[in-house]
């Protein structure tokens, strides 16, 4: 179970080292080939039956924060990298650095605010991060700018088979992955550990561009939306409900005879899956299918409640259906003679 | 003569962004005989070579259309739906909607409250039945579905769905079977996926790394009451793009395609474009680079039900475009 660790460790995108390193030791173990390229893409590969070249990839970033500044107080400013809903950001605990500076998300008290600033969510620009110094130059012994900031928040289990736990988008694709090559298939598949995904798809783009798959696969955590007071219409994804297959996002519209394929494949082995209701968002699909020639991609994802919050929550049997599902997919398109 | 037959089949096939197969098997059926190769790529693109020796030039006309993609069925049988391409919302309530199969619906819209805004999660599609079996087996999440209108026609204009890009490949079509004696190795691109953001135009822009080439595409006119302000109008000529938002035209294609219509005495007008983009877009950035530009077919009511356009100046686009292959 490499998730719990994965989702403890920093690597917001352009950070990505501490999670690469620790994917670096796993695939050591297993004694997994792989090589990092230029951007910090780990590109592991299972050697097997071969029809086609298959990329799998997960990326390894998370959102969070950068430092931008250090006031006079010691009290430090930050702009977001990625997408950061300033609304989850007040009183949350972070770490700041590679020393893993403990600190917290601060912003003036409620019985300070006026009537208008209670309305509204507190934008980035009013809050700041207070790691407990007490002035600039203390501050500045810890802390500096371009410093990357995480969410500080452990992996928990509770409720109905379910987990809370910080960026399991994308870790969660990270630990199928790496579930995947330990498995040791007789199917041939390049798994990938992409860097930079949520401010562009940056690093998918390069790794597509080497491998020049026939086939990608993206294991995404996605956006679920199965709380209150929202449309059954608008439910874009429902937790519990097993794998959930893309359609169609703002970077990808996915080959419909693929998807249709997989959900053959979930229905004949009884995996439980779901279709993305929602047409926004994206993730390396839209780097990868577009790379050189072109290539048929698909993305398969787990269901995350609060994504890109430090409480992401997803249930560990939609996790066991797409790791299943995956390991299914790679299979049935390696399936006969070999053609290396 | 312009070859209304063809314009309305084309208008009429289905084929919104990433479901491109029906209208793709169409095109293959008309050009089978005068192609030299035919191939699809791994996104769905359709390449036809007329090879040669010399130049490598690619022409390229999107078969993708706008359209609709079903997101949600609730119980009694209504269609929730996701935009595929650029539609507006407060224009689509009334409008007759067909899906691959052949099944219709009509869009409808939610009672709306008061200074309540019109979103495309106000809408919904109704499919004209109130049996679950028929609506189970007929309507996936997943589905499409695209206008439904009738061609009509003028002596000189057509009113038509999807002539954003049907026209575009009606004219590589007349190209291709008109294909002039050459040495240059032309390549005719019917790319998928432009309407979501020029997506088959990128990966047949890298595979076929040509010396230059050039987008057929719709644009916009400034000929309509109170419209936007543009020199472009229906049966000003073949429309030769100088900028849009993807592309500045590079100068040598803007020169070649200038010449060869005063060479060869085609109407021709030119046009700059202050929104949108076009498959030159992705291509002309493609690799190393490849100088391109547009041949543009002045449209109004782009992206709507009825898209009008007049036939004389796809002709003079035909011509034009048979003068650029053999140039």
């Amino acid at each position: 179970m490499f998730l719990k660790e994965l989702t403890e460790l920093s690597g917001v995108s352009g950070c990505e080292y501490e999670v690469r390193n620790y994917i670096k030791d796993k695939l050591a173990l297993m004694g997994c080939d792989y090589y990092v390229d230029k951007l910090g893409n780990i590109i592991a590969h299972n050697k097997g039956r071969k029809q086609k070249t298959i990329m799998v990839a997960a990326h390894m970033d998370e959102v969070g924060l950068i430092v931008s500044n250090i006031d006079s107080d010691g009290f430090i400013k930050f702009q977001a990298v990625g997408g950061i809903d300033p609304r989850v950001l007040n009183s949350k605990a972070v770490y700041v650095g590679d020393k893993k500076i403990p600190g917290i998300i601060g912003s003036k008290a409620i019985h300070l605010m006026t009537s208008d600033e209670k309305e509204k969510a507190m934008p980035l620009d009013k809050m700041y991060i207070d790691i407990g110094t007490s002035s600039k130059a203390e501050t500045e012994k810890l802390v500096s700018i371009g410093d990357y900031v995480s969410f500080n928040s452990k992996y928990v289990e509770f409720g109905n088979n379910l987990i809370k736990a910080k960026a399991l988008d994308d870790r969660t694709g990270c630990s199928f992955i790496l579930e995947l090559l330990s498995m040791k298939l007789d199917a041939d598949f390049y798994g990938v550990f992409t860097v930079m995904e949520e401010v562009g798809l940056r690093g998918a783009e390069t790794a597509a561009y080497r491998l020049e798959p026939d086939l990608g696969i993206v294991l995404e955590g996605t956006v679920c939306a199965d709380m209150p007071e929202v449309d059954e219409e608008d439910k874009s994804t429902l937790i519990g409900k097993g794998a959930v297959l893309s359609l169609m996002d703002n970077t990808t519209v996915y080959d419909i005879d693929l998807v249709r394929s997989i959900a053959k494949i979930a229905d004949d082995n009884n995996i439980m899956y779901q279709y993305r209701k929602s047409s926004a968002g994206g993730n390396d699909a839209g780097a990868i299918h577009k790379t050189k020639s072109g290539a048929k991609t698909a993305a398969i994802s787990v269901p995350c409640r609060y994504i890109h919050s430090p409480v992401c929550v997803a249930s560990k049997n939609d996790i066991q259906s797409v790791l299943e599902l995956t390991k299914l997919v790679i299979l049935e398109n390696q399936k006969g003679e070999d053609h290396v | 003569m312009f070859n209304s037959e063809l314009m309305k089949k084309l208008s009429d096939c289905f084929g919104p962004s990433g479901r491109e197969k029906m209208i793709r098997e169409l095109i293959i059926d008309e050009i089978k005989d005068y192609a030299d190769e035919i191939t699809i790529d791994p996104l769905g693109n359709l390449i036809a070579r007329k090879k040669g020796d010399g130049k490598k030039i690619l022409f390229s006309a999107h078969m993708d259309q706008i359209g609709l993609m079903v997101t949600h069925v609730d119980e009694k049988g209504f269609l929730r739906f996701a935009n595929v391409g650029g539609l507006n919302a407060k224009e689509l309530p009334g409008l007759r909607m067909v899906f691959a199969d052949g099944h219709e619906g009509v869009i409808c819209c939610e009672e709306l409250k008061e200074n309540e805004k019109l979103t495309t999660s106000k809408l919904f599609l109704d499919v004209a039945s109130t049996d679950k079996e028929f609506i189970k087996k007929n309507f996936r999440i997943g589905d499409m579905c695209v206008f439904k209108s009738d061609y009509y026609e003028t002596d000189d204009c057509v009113i038509c769905k999807a002539a954003d890009d049907r026209v575009g490949c009606y004219i590589l079509i007349e190209a291709i079977k008109n294909h002039p004696s050459t040495d240059n190795d032309v390549y005719y691109v019917f790319s998928v996926q432009e309407e979501v953001g020029c997506r088959g135009a990128k990966t047949a822009g890298y595979s076929i790394d040509p010396d230059i080439a050039v987008a057929v595409d719709v644009t916009a006119t400034g000929d309509t009451p109170d419209g936007i302000k543009m020199d472009v109008k229906l049966g000003g000529g073949a429309a030769i793009k100088l900028k849009d938002n993807s592309l500045i035209t590079h100068p040598l294609v803007k020169d070649l395609l200038t010449d060869l219509a005063e060479k060869n005495k085609i109407k021709y007008q030119y046009e700059i474009l202050e929104f949108g983009g076009t498959d030159a877009g992705p291509i002309h950035t493609s690799r190393e680079g490849v100088p391109s530009g547009v041949i543009s077919i002045p449209t109004r009511n782009l992206h709507t039900s009825g898209e009008i356009f007049n036939k004389s100046d796809v002709e003079e686009c035909v011509k034009l475009l048979i003068a650029a292959a053999g140039e």
